[in-house]
Order: structure tokens, then C-alpha cells, then sequence
């Protein structure tokens, strides 16, 4: 049988068996923790508490600052230190709660419920307090995912087990050892819609994954695995339901408007621990890899640790990295430091003893159309990028430029070496910055 | 002691092709036609394969020094250039008309344009078309003095080249039409040796097969319906021979991929080569000349502009208008 997939696509090296047969460890957390207040897509959630305030594992630090938002909570005991602005993972300094880890890991009481006992809005109700958003790098709160404007027209629950980013093993990692939590949280979203039918997508480089799950879904009859064809960005979302549905979502669309929803790996365990266990999102697994770091692995890391926590606790560098990303090569950004604190949605820190990119030498575009068969937007990068860089607004968006999606697949197979997908971007920031005023 | 680290826009990582892999790659997928060229025809044709390849390459390289541009020579480019107007020559041709071409592609086609990725048309293929009406007679004396072909042209009667006799509507031995023991330029006429550097270029992945595919498939078919129709002997036969004689396979495999005087687009590619395999069919089959790769190839060239307009895709999502104003 063919495997399911997109049209276009790359094959970068996939580097995952660095760190995939590791299980997962549980590091102890730093003596600092930040908690950023934007860790989600929508507005800045607000500090409930103040300096000097003493805080348990599991308690409320910051409300949502609205429906499109989600709270924060505290992932040790100990005192709040300061409220004030701290360095994200892209450099730029944003509101923050800091608190001292007094070690001790006073833990709150959580009211656990059974899936039965709860209808579809005490389901959503209880994923929002627990401020549950997208772990896979966009942050979009699921509540307001799973509240679409026409539930009925919601069919296909996608659970992106693709992890087609190089070097990320988490999601497969977790669906390896935490395979019944994943069914059990996808179990919750179907009970949200009835009418749905819940898909693990995975693709067919991580063979193991997609046995383990297969078993785990036996007898429940909504659920079931579909391997994809490894192929990068196979897990990009638009791409994803291309693959498993054959429908076609653009920029201008929701997921939900091809009648799909789709959530990653780790964000339906947290749905799990949330409306199963009462649990807020507090930990998330986190992959430490790339060829300048000890021990490539998974590990268990509680939200609010520093990157330099987690690298002291993991085994740190093998030698000095030239670059650091959080996240992967592909779509991660270039880290300054790493004082920078984990949030609901880091995935991944990548360290890399050589920067390829600033070695590579920029040469004219040689109309190899390679971009243009990697792209799995359908777009032609190359006419983009140089539309981009004469600033020709008008004839980039008639173009369909706003239609990237932002994979990196242009960059990455160009001969030339042109960076076509940050011209692409910076162009696409321009022109959303414009439509917002 | 704080390390500075490399910060720059995702991704990360690049795939470790580059121009000059490709086009070395594309070099040394013509070696076995070159050799083949060198076996055959003696010790001129590697003469000519060489001052044409050096011509090339000096050319663009003072060009460039004279214009204050970054020099490109490293880019193996221009070697593929040199290369290609050396195969496009009869064995024996006088040294300087290859150098000529040589400097009338690099300079005039290539570099006047823009220079890599730039030119609209191959350069190889200009400079070919341009020695023709230059010095026609030079140009299409495909007498062999040297090689294997040397040795045996002491019999006069195979010193037609291949076209010339399908042209009258007669087969020719198809076994020299696929080793290359004919008369024709230097590069072309084996086809064998023109399809290990073809397959070496697929598995690579550095060309595919719409182009060249399309293109010979038009061509195959065209030319059988014709043969069956003038009523030919052994029109099968009569068509396979027409796609190994002559330019076809070099022009097809290496010349018609040239990435850029070719379309990007996949459906533009596949026109391309349609277009190629008609337009070479008019000029063997329909019109008095002989032979018509080199000129169907830079008439398309001129077109591939405008077929990657109309074959621009549509961008995934997105409907294409005239359904969308149904709705």
C-alpha cells in the first residue's frame, strides 16, 4: 500500500537515532524558575501572585488574561522572587514570574474525574484551567481549538505523531512510553466530538512508534494509526491533513474549516493529565541533542527551568557549540544564550559544534526549480525570495507569498545557497504587520 | 567569558549540493561521450575538446575581471559550456571556430545577460547556431582522419552522416547508431555512451526525466506515425534509429535540461519537451534540412519564459479562480 503524504517536500538526514533508544529521564529542576507570561498564542496571561508570595507545585501563578490565553502555575514550591521582564528563546524581553526553588516540592491537591462523569464542556473546562496549549511550537490554546464555530462539521481528531523535524525524538519518545496516556487523552477530544474519528499520524521511519501505538488503540474502535511516508515537513499541519484527509487548508482557513483539529503528541498527554488527574500543564518532555552536547536524550522537564539548568543536569557540552537553536535545524530559533527558561512550547534545544549556514556562500540562482519541487506550499521560492528583496509587495502576495508556511524546505535544498525562506519571511512579517493596522 | 554564539533565521541546516557540485557532476557525466569522441575520431577531437573547454573558461574569466564582477570560473559553469561546444564539433574542425563559439557563448549569450542562471538560451547551443551560419561549410564536414572512424573512412560510402541516409527514407545499422561507429559531431554520435552519463545524471537526481522523456516520446511517436504513413520499410526500426542519430540524445539528456533556459514548473517541463518533439520532427522529417535538435532547443529556450508563466502552480488551498467564481 502507498504510504499517505503531500506533494513536494525534502529529505534532510533525519538524526534522530542520536537520542530515539534513550528513555525518557526526569531531571530535577533549577533553583531558579522562570515562568514566562507568553507562552501561548493571544494575550499575556496576569500574575495572581506578588513578591515574597510562597508557591506550591500545582498552584495558579497567572490567570489568562482572556478566552484566547492560558493560565500559568507554579512547577516547584518556593517564593516568588520578582515579577519582571526576562529573555525569550527569540532574545526579546517579556513580562515574567521568577521563583525560588525551595527544593522542598510541595505538591497541591489535584481532583481527579473519570472520563464518564464529565460531559463535552466539563472536558473543555477542565483543559482550560489547567492551561493546556499547542506543545508543538505554535502555542495555540486547545481550548479554543476544540471550540470551533461548527463542532458538528469536526470529523478527523489528528494526533501529529509525524515529528518530521530533524533531530526531535520527543514525540517519540512519548508515544513509546506513554502510549495508553496518549489514547487516554485522545479518548477525552472525541468525547468533545462525537462524530470524529481520532488518527495518530506517524511517519513510517519510526517503526516502533506505530506498533506500539497500533496496540495501544486495540479495541478502541474510534482510534486509529495511519503511517505517513517520511518526508519533511510532513508534520507541518496543513500538510499533515492533506496527507490523512486529501483536504486542502490555506492561510487563510482554519483546520477546523477541512473539518480536521490536529495536536501534537504531548499536548494530548497534558489533555490526559488535565481532565483524567486534574493536573495543570507543568512538565513537558524536551530532547537535548545535536554533536556538541554529552547525553542526546529525552528528557522530563518541568516548565519554568533555564536551557543552562537543563544542559548542567543533562551532562552539558562536549565541547563549545557554535550554534544553539531551540528546536530543531528546521524550524527552531538560533539561540543568544541560555538563560532563557522552557516554556509550554519548547520541544528541543539543538547544539552544533559547526554552523553550516555561515559558511555557505551565497551564489546566483541557477533556475534548478529544486525550491520549487520542495515546496509544499506550491509556491516557486525563487521568484518569492527575489520578489521579497525588491520589496515588491503587490506582486509577492498575488504570488500567493503569504501562503508559505514557513518550513525552511527552499533554504535547505537551494545549490545556491540563497536565503530564500528568510526572504520569504521577512516579507510575510512586513505585509501581516501592514494588514493589522 | 561569555561565548558569543552564531545566530541567524531558521533552517539550520542545507543540503550539501551546490552549483558546482551539480555542474561538475554534469561534466562528468559527459566524459564517456568524450572519450567515446576521442575514440573515435583520434587525437583532434581531444584537441578541440580541450582549447574549446579552455576558451570557455578563459573567457569568462576575463570578462568578468574586465567588468569588475565576482569571478564565476569555480562554478564549473563555464566548463560545462566549453565542454558541450567541443562535443557540438565535427572532429575535424579547424581549432580556432570552437574557440570562437567558445567566446560568442560565454560572452555574448551568458555573460551579457547576466551570466549564470541568467542567459535565456544555452549557451552551447548559441554558439553552435552561431558557427553554423558563420562557417557553414567547416561545420557540417564531418569527415574522420583520425580513431577508429579514421581508419575505416578509407571507404567512401560511409562518409554520409547517419541523417543523411534516414533522410532518404533508408534504415541504418542500428548497432553503430548506439555505439557511435558513424559520422557526426564529436559528442554525439554514441548514443551508449551518451546514456551512462544520462542514467548518472538520474540516479543523482541532478536532472529528470519530463524533459528528455517528453521530448523523445513526442519525437518516437511522430516519426512512426510517419514512417507508417510514407509507407518506410521497417518503420519501427526505421524510428528507433531517428532517436539515435544525431543530436537527439545529447540534446535531449544534456542540453535540453539546462536548467536555466528550461522551465522550473513540472507541467512547463512536460510542454517543453512536447514542444521539443515536435518541432524536431518538422525540421528531420518535414522540412529539407537534416537535422534540427540544436534549433528546436534554442526555439524553445526563447519560449520557456513565457510556458513557465502560464504553468505557474497553484499554490496548495488555493482554487483556481474561474471554479472559485462559480461558487
Amino acid at each position: 500500500m502507498r504510504l499517505k503524504t503531500f506533494k513536494g517536500g525534502i529529505h534532510p538526514a533525519d538524526m534522530k537515532e542520536i537520542s530515539m533508544d534513550q528513555p525518557i529521564t526526569t531531571l530535577a529542576p533549577g533553583k531558579e524558575m522562570v515562568y514566562l507570561m507568553s507562552q501561548h498564542i493571544g494575550a499575556p496571561a496576569k500574575p495572581v501572585v506578588k513578591k515574597g508570595d510562597t508557591v506550591v507545585i500545582g498552584q495558579l501563578i497567572a490567570e489568562a488574561g482572556g478566552f484566547v490565553s492560558a493560565p500559568v502555575y507554579a512547577s516547584v514550591s518556593g517564593t516568588v522572587k520578582a515579577i519582571e521582564k526576562r529573555k525569550n528563546a527569540l532574545g526579546d524581553s517579556v513580562d515574567a514570574i521568577v521563583v525560588e526553588n525551595d527544593g522542598l516540592d510541595t505538591e497541591s491537591e489535584y481532583t481527579p474525574a473519570s472520563l464518564d462523569s464529565l460531559d463535552k464542556d466539563g472536558i473543555i473546562k477542565r483543559i482550560q484551567e489547567a492551561g493546556v496549549v499547542g506543545m508543538g511550537g505554535a502555542g495555540f490554546p486547545t481550548h479554543v481549538k476544540l471550540s470551533p464555530k461548527e463542532p458538528d462539521k469536526i470529523d478527523h481528531i489528528i494526533v501529529n505523531g509525524s515529528e518530521c523535524e530533524p533531530y526531535l525524538t520527543s514525540d517519540y519518545r512519548c508515544m513509546l512510553e506513554n502510549s495508553d496516556d496518549l489514547v487516554q487523552g485522545l479518548e477525552c477530544i472525541l468525547k468533545v466530538f462525537p462524530k470524529a474519528k481520532g488518527v495518530i499520524g506517524i511517519e513510517n521511519n519510526k517503526p516502533l512508534a506505530i506498533q506500539k501505538m497500533q496496540e495501544a488503540v486495540k479495541g478502541h474502535d474510534r482510534i486509529v494509526v495511519e503511517p505517513l511516508k517520511t518526508k519533511y515537513p510532513e508534520g507541518a499541519e496543513r500538510s499533515l491533513i492533506y496527507a490523512i484527509t486529501g483536504r486542502e487548508v490555506n492561510s487563510s482557513m482554519l483546520p477546523a474549516d477541512a473539518g480536521c483539529i490536529v495536536n501534537n503528541v504531548d499536548t494530548v498527554i497534558a489533555v490526559y493529565e488535565a481532565v483524567i488527574k486534574g493536573k495543570p500543564l507543568m512538565h513537558r518532555i524536551f530532547t537535548v541533542s545535536g554533536d556538541a552536547v554529552n547525553n542526546a536524550k529525552n528528557y522530563d522537564v518541568r516548565i519554568g527551568m533555564s536551557y543552562q539548568d537543563i544542559l548542567d543536569e543533562a551532562g552539558g557540552f562536549r565541547e563549545t557549540p557554535e550554534k544553539m537553536i531551540s528546536g530543531g535545524p528546521m524550524m527552531g530559533f538560533a539561540l543568544y544564550g541560555l538563560d532563557v527558561p522552557v516554556t509550554k512550547t519548547s520541544g528541543a534545544i539543538t547544539c552544533f559544534l559547526k554552523d553550516p549556514v555561515s559558511t555557505a556562500v551565497e551564489t546566483p540562482c541557477i533556475k534548478c526549480g529544486r525550491c520549487v519541487r520542495g515546496c509544499p506550499a506550491h509556491l516557486m521560492p525563487c521568484d518569492l525570495s527575489d520578489l521579497a528583496e525588491h520589496g515588491e509587495k503587490e506582486a509577492f502576495a498575488k504570488r500567493y507569498g503569504m501562503e508559505c508556511v514557513e518550513c525552511g524546505s527552499c533554504s535547505y535544498t537551494c545549490p545556491a545557497k540563497r536565503p530564500l525562506a528568510s526572504n520569504i519571511k521577512a516579507m510575510r512579517r512586513t505585509l501581516l504587520a501592514e494588514r493589522r493596522k | 567569558m561569555d561565548t558569543v554564539y552564531n545566530v541567524s533565521p531558521s533552517p539550520h541546516v542545507r543540503d550539501n549540493v551546490t552549483t558546482q557540485k551539480i555542474m561538475g557532476a554534469v561534466a562528468l557525466a559527459l566524459l564517456p561521450a568524450s572519450a567515446a569522441g576521442v575514440i573515435l575520431y583520434g587525437v583532434h577531437a581531444l584537441l578541440v575538446l580541450i582549447v574549446s573547454i579552455a576558451s570557455a573558461v578563459l573567457s569568462e574569466y576575463v570578462f568578468e575581471k574586465i567588468t569588475n564582477r565576482p569571478v564565476t570560473i569555480y562554478d564549473l559553469s563555464a566548463v560545462v559550456t566549453g565542454l558541450l561546444i567541443g562535443l557540438n564539433m565535427p572532429p575535424e574542425v579547424p581549432v580556432f571556430i570552437p574557440v570562437l563559439g567558445s567566446i560568442f557563448g560565454i560572452i555574448v549569450v551568458k555573460q551579457l545577460f547576466g551570466g549564470i542562471g541568467q542567459n535565456f538560451m544555452n549557451p552551447a547551443l548559441g554558439a553552435r547556431c552561431f558557427l553554423i551560419i558563420s562557417f557553414s561549410s567547416q561545420m557540417t564536414d564531418f569527415a574522420a582522419k583520425g580513431g577508429i572512424m579514421g581508419a575505416s573512412a578509407v571507404d567512401a560510402v560511409s562518409s554520409a552522416t547517419p541523417l543523411a541516409t534516414l533522410k532518404t527514407g533508408a534504415a541504418f545499422p542500428l548497432g553503430d547508431l548506439f555505439l557511435g561507429t558513424t559520422l557526426g559531431t564529436i559528442g554525439e554520435t554514441s548514443a551508449f555512451a551518451l546514456l551512462i552519463g544520462a542514467v548518472f545524471l538520474l540516479w543523482i537526481k541532478v536532472i529528470d526525466l519530463r524533459i528528455p522523456l517528453s521530448y523523445i516520446g513526442t519525437f518516437f511517436v511522430l516519426v512512426l506515425v510517419t514512417a507508417l504513413i510514407r509507407g518506410y520499410e521497417a518503420p519501427l526500426y526505421y524510428t528507433v534509429c531517428e532517436i539515435f542519430a544525431g543530436g537527439l540524445m545529447l540534446g535531449a539528456w544534456f542540453m535540453a535540461t539546462d536548467y536555466a533556459s528550461s522551465p522550473m514548473t513540472a507541467n512547463g517541463q512536460l510542454i517543453y519537451g512536447v514542444c521539443l518533439g515536435v518541432l524536431t520532427f518538422l525540421f528531420r522529417m518535414v522540412s529539407k534540412s537534416n537535422e534540427g535538435v540544436s534549433y528546436a532547443i534554442i526555439f524553445m529556450n526563447c519560449l520557456t519564459p513565457m510556458i513557465e508563466q502560464f504553468t505557474r502552480p497553484l499554490a496548495f488551498g488555493i482554487k483556481r479562480e474561474k471554479e472559485a467564481k462559480h461558487e
